[in-house]
C-alpha cells in the first residue's frame, strides 16, 4: 500500500479525488490498494450488504409503525463502514444520527439500535465496554466531543484514537472548525470524518461554502486533509487506515472527506427528494453504486458468489427479525425512572418530582 | 485558618483537589501560565504540570465540548468560561449536551464537569462582561447551579461541586472575589449542594437571595434591626434545584417575604421562588410576595449600572413596605 503524504497535506490542499475501485470493479491505483487478506475482504463487502438490508427493512418496519426514527443509509455503505472497519474496539466513535450502523459493528447490538430509533432510553443504555457516545442530533456537537475524547485518551497513553461523523452541512457549523482545531492545537489522536453526500436535507453542497472541497478546510487548521471517493470501499477504506496509523504513531488528527450520495430521503419524516434532486442525478449515482463495484471485484478475484450471497442475506434476515422481537417484548419504559437516572445524587426536589410521577405511573 | 478573600478560597478549593484526584483537569483561556483573569488559578500550572492545568484555543463552545470528551474518558473537567456572558457561545454543549447526557444514556454514564464561571455586576467592565444570566441555566435540567456568597462557602461548595459525579454550574460574582474576607480553613472541607443556608436568624420578614446579595441583605439587616425590624436572611447557595423546604420553614417562620437578585425579572430565581411559595407556602403569608430585581433590559453601560443594579436601599426599602403592609 502506497504512502499518503501527510505532512503535505496540511498545507497543500488535494482536490482530486482518490479512488482505487472503480465503477466497473476494476482496480485503477494499485500503490492505494490496501492490505487486506481475502476473509477480511469478504467481511467488509459482508458489512456492506448487512447496512443496505437493514437500511431495506428499518424503511420498511417504519412504514408499518413498528420502528421510529431512522435517517436513510442506502448508497453510503463504502463511505460509512469502510471508514468503520478500518477502525478497532479500542477507538471512540462518536457518530451523528445516520451512524447507526457503524455504531452497530463497533459493537452496539442491533436491537439497541431498535430501542433508540423507537424512542427509547434504554436503547442508549451503554455497557461499560463500548467506546461510543449514543448517535449526535445537533449537527456538528460531537466534532468538539471529539477532541475532548481524543485529548483524554492522549493522556491516559492510550494506542487508540476517537473517530467522528459529519455530512457536507456539518461542515458549515463552528463546532467543526472548533474541534479539529482543537484536536490539532492539542495534537490529539483524532479522526474527522466528512461524508459529503451532496445534501443537507434539501440545500446542495454548493450552497454550503466557496470551498471547492471540503477536505481543504482541514488545512486551516493545520491538518491533513484527504478526498476520497466514497462510493469505493477500497480507497476509503485505504485513506482510513493510513490515517488512523498516522494518528496512532502521535502526529495528530486527519480530516477524511467522502464523496457519497444517500439514495433516500433525509429521513423518513416527510423529505421528499424529488423537490431537490433530479432523477438523472440520482440514476448517475445509482451506476456509482459501492455493493455493486465491491461484489464484482470479489467474485472476479473468485472469492464470493451469489449463493454466498442469497445465504448471507437469510441470516441477517433473521439477525433483524430477532432485534424486532426482542424490541417488541420491551416493557413500556418509566418516567419515574429517567427521574431516578437524571443525576448520581438526586437532590432533594427532584426526589418530590419522582414521588409525584412514580404515585401517577402506580409503581 | 485565614482571612482570605473569595477568590484566595477558591484557588485553594481548586488546589486542593488537583491534589486529592489526578484525575481533575483545569483548563480554559488564560488559565495556565497567566493564572486566569482574575488569578483564580494563579500558580496551578506551575505546581501541577501543563498536563493538569492548561490554556485552550479561544473557543467556548471548544472548551465545554473538550469537557465533555474528557468526562467520556473517565476525567474530572473544571473547565472556565471567562465570563458568563460568554456563555452563549457554550450553550449547546452546556445545555442541549452535559446536562443531558446521564438522563439520555439512561444513567449508564457519569459527565462530573464542574464549570466555573464569574458573573454578576458592579466592576465596570465593557458590555457581556457582567450579566447575571443565571435563570438560564437554572431552567436547564440535569444541572445544579451553584452561587457562593462569601470565601468560607466559596471553598466548601466548590470542593463539593468538583467531587460531585454530576455537572455543575459554578458562578462565582466578580464583586465577592476581593470585597470580603472571612476565615477559611486551610485544609480541605465540604459544604453540602442542595441545602439553602440561614444566614442571620429573624422573625419578621424572610429576605431569600443568592450571590452578593447575600451581603447587601445582611448589611440591610443590621440597617433594619435599627428600626426594630428583625429580618432573616436566607442565602439558596443551589440555586437550581432549589432547597425547597429551607425556604418553606423560614416562610412559615416569619410570613413575609422579599426575594432579591441581581438578575433582570423576567422569569429569573425569584420568580421561581415565588411560585414555590405560592404553590406551598401561600397561607403563610401575611403579606403580598416583594420582589427586588434589576429592570427588564440588557446589562446596562457601566455608566448606568449604579442605579440600575439592586441595592442595599432597595432591599431596606421592600422590607419595609412588606412589613408595614
Amino acid at each position: 500500500m502506497g504512502q499518503l503524504d501527510f505532512e503535505k497535506l496540511k498545507h497543500t490542499p488535494q482536490y482530486e479525488t482518490l479512488q482505487v475501485l472503480n465503477e466497473n470493479g476494476e482496480i485503477v491505483n494499485r500503490d492505494l490498494m490496501p492490505d487486506l487478506t481475502d476473509e477480511q475482504l469478504v467481511e467488509l463487502f459482508k458489512q456492506m450488504i448487512w447496512s443496505r438490508i437493514v437500511d431495506d427493512r428499518s424503511t420498511k418496519l417504519n412504514r408499518q409503525g413498528r420502528l421510529g426514527f431512522f435517517a436513510p443509509t442506502a448508497g453510503e455503505e463504502a463511505s460509512q463502514m469502510a471508514s468503520n472497519f478500518a477502525m478497532t474496539k479500542d477507538d471512540y466513535l462518536l457518530g451523528g444520527y445516520r451512524d447507526v450502523p457503524e455504531l452497530v459493528k463497533h459493537g452496539l447490538p442491533l436491537a439497541k439500535a431498535f430501542m433508540w430509533s423507537k424512542g427509547m432510553v434504554n436503547g442508549n443504555k451503554y455497557e461499560k465496554e463500548l467506546n461510543a457516545m449514543p448517535p449526535q442530533i445537533i449537527i456538528g456537537a460531537q466534532y468538539v466531543q471529539t477532541a475532548g475524547v481524543a485529548l483524554g485518551l492522549k493522556k491516559k497513553g492510550a494506542k487508540a484514537l476517537a473517530y467522528t461523523y459529519t455530512g457536507d452541512g456539518g461542515t458549515s457549523q463552528g463546532d467543526f472548525y472548533e474541534g479539529m482545531n482543537f484536536a490539532g492545537a492539542f495534537k490529539a489522536p483524532a479522526l474527522f470524518v466528512v461524508q459529503n453526500n451532496k445534501y443537507a436535507i434539501s440545500v446542495p453542497r454548493e450552497l454550503q461554502t466557496a470551498a471547492p472541497v471540503l477536505a481543504q478546510k482541514a488545512v486551516a487548521v493545520g491538518i491533513p486533509g484527504i478526498v476520497v471517493d466514497g462510493m469505493d470501499a477500497l480507497a476509503v477504506y485505504s485513506a482510513a487506515k493510513q490515517a488512523r496509523d498516522y494518528i496512532i504513531a502521535g502526529n495528530g488528527p486527519v480530516m477524511l472527506e467522502t464523496l457519497t450520495y444517500r439514495y433516500g430521503p433525509h429521513t423518513l419524516s416527510g423529505d421528499d427528494p424529488k423537490r431537490y434532486r433530479t432523477k438523472e442525478e440520482e440514476d448517475a449515482w445509482h451506476a456509482k453504486d459501492p455493493l455493486v463495484r465491491m461484489r464484482k471485484f470479489l467474485t472476479d478475484k473468485g472469492i464470493w458468489n451469489q449463493d454466498q450471497e442469497d445465504a448471507y442475506e437469510q441470516e441477517v434476515e433473521k439477525e433483524i427479525n430477532q432485534a424486532i422481537q426482542e424490541v417488541e417484548s420491551q416493557p413500556a419504559e418509566s418516567v419515574t425512572e429517567y427521574l431516578q437516572n437524571e443525576f448520581v445524587e438526586t437532590p432533594p426536589a427532584i426526589q418530590k418530582q419522582i414521588d409525584e410521577i412514580s404515585t401517577k405511573e402506580g409503581k | 485558618m485565614a482571612k482570605l478573600t473569595m477568590i484566595k478560597a477558591i484557588t485553594n478549593a481548586l488546589d486542593e483537589e488537583l491534589g486529592r484526584d489526578d484525575k481533575v483537569q483545569i483548563f480554559g483561556e488564560d488559565v495556565g501560565k497567566n493564572g486566569g483573569v482574575f488569578r483564580a488559578t494563579d500558580g496551578l500550572q506551575k505546581k501541577y504540570g501543563p498536563e493538569r492545568v492548561y490554556d485552550t484555543p479561544l473557543a467556548e463552545s471548544g472548551i465545554i465540548g473538550l469537557a465533555n470528551g474528557l468526562a467520556m474518558q473517565g476525567f474530572r473537567p473544571v473547565p472556565e468560561i471567562q465570563f458568563m456572558g460568554f456563555v452563549f457561545e457554550a450553550f449547546d454543549q452546556i445545555a442541549g449536551q452535559l446536562a443531558r447526557e446521564r438522563f439520555r444514556m439512561g444513567g449508564s454514564r457519569n459527565f462530573p464537569v464542574t464549570i466555573r464561571t464569574p458573573f454578576g455586576g458592579g466592576v465596570h467592565t465593557p458590555e457581556l462582561h457582567s450579566d447575571s444570566f443565571e435563570g438560564l441555566v437554572a431552567q436547564v435540567p440535569g444541572l445544579r447551579v451553584v452561587v457562593p456568597s462569601g470565601p468560607y462557602d466559596a471553598k466548601g461548595l466548590l470542593i463539593s461541586s468538583i467531587r460531585s459525579d454530576d455537572p455543575v454550574i459554578f458562578l462565582e460574582h466578580m464583586k465577592l472575589y476581593r470585597s470580603v474576607k472571612e476565615e477559611v480553613p486551610d485544609k480541605a472541607y465540604t459544604v453540602a449542594l442542595d441545602q439553602a443556608a440561614v444566614k442571620r436568624e429573624g422573625t419578621d420578614v424572610s429576605i431569600i437571595t443568592y450571590g452578593y446579595l447575600v451581603q447587601a441583605s445582611l448589611q440591610a439587616a443590621a440597617d433594619l434591626a435599627k428600626d426594630g425590624i428583625n429580618a432573616e436572611v436566607v442565602d439558596l447557595r443551589t440555586i437550581a434545584p432549589l432547597d425547597e423546604d429551607t425556604i418553606l420553614s423560614s416562610v412559615r417562620k416569619t410570613g413575609r417575604v422579599v426575594l432579591v437578585q441581581e438578575a433582570q425579572k423576567q422569569a429569573g430565581v425569584s420568580a421561581q421562588v415565588a411560585a414555590l411559595i405560592a404553590e406551598k407556602g401561600i397561607l403563610s403569608l401575611d403579606a403580598p410576595i416583594k420582589r427586588v430585581a434589576a429592570p427588564d433590559t440588557p446589562y446596562p453601560f457601566s455608566q448606568g449600572e449604579t442605579v440600575w443594579l439592586p441595592n442595599k436601599q432597595d432591599i431596606v426599602n421592600a422590607v419595609k413596605e412588606t412589613v408595614n403592609f
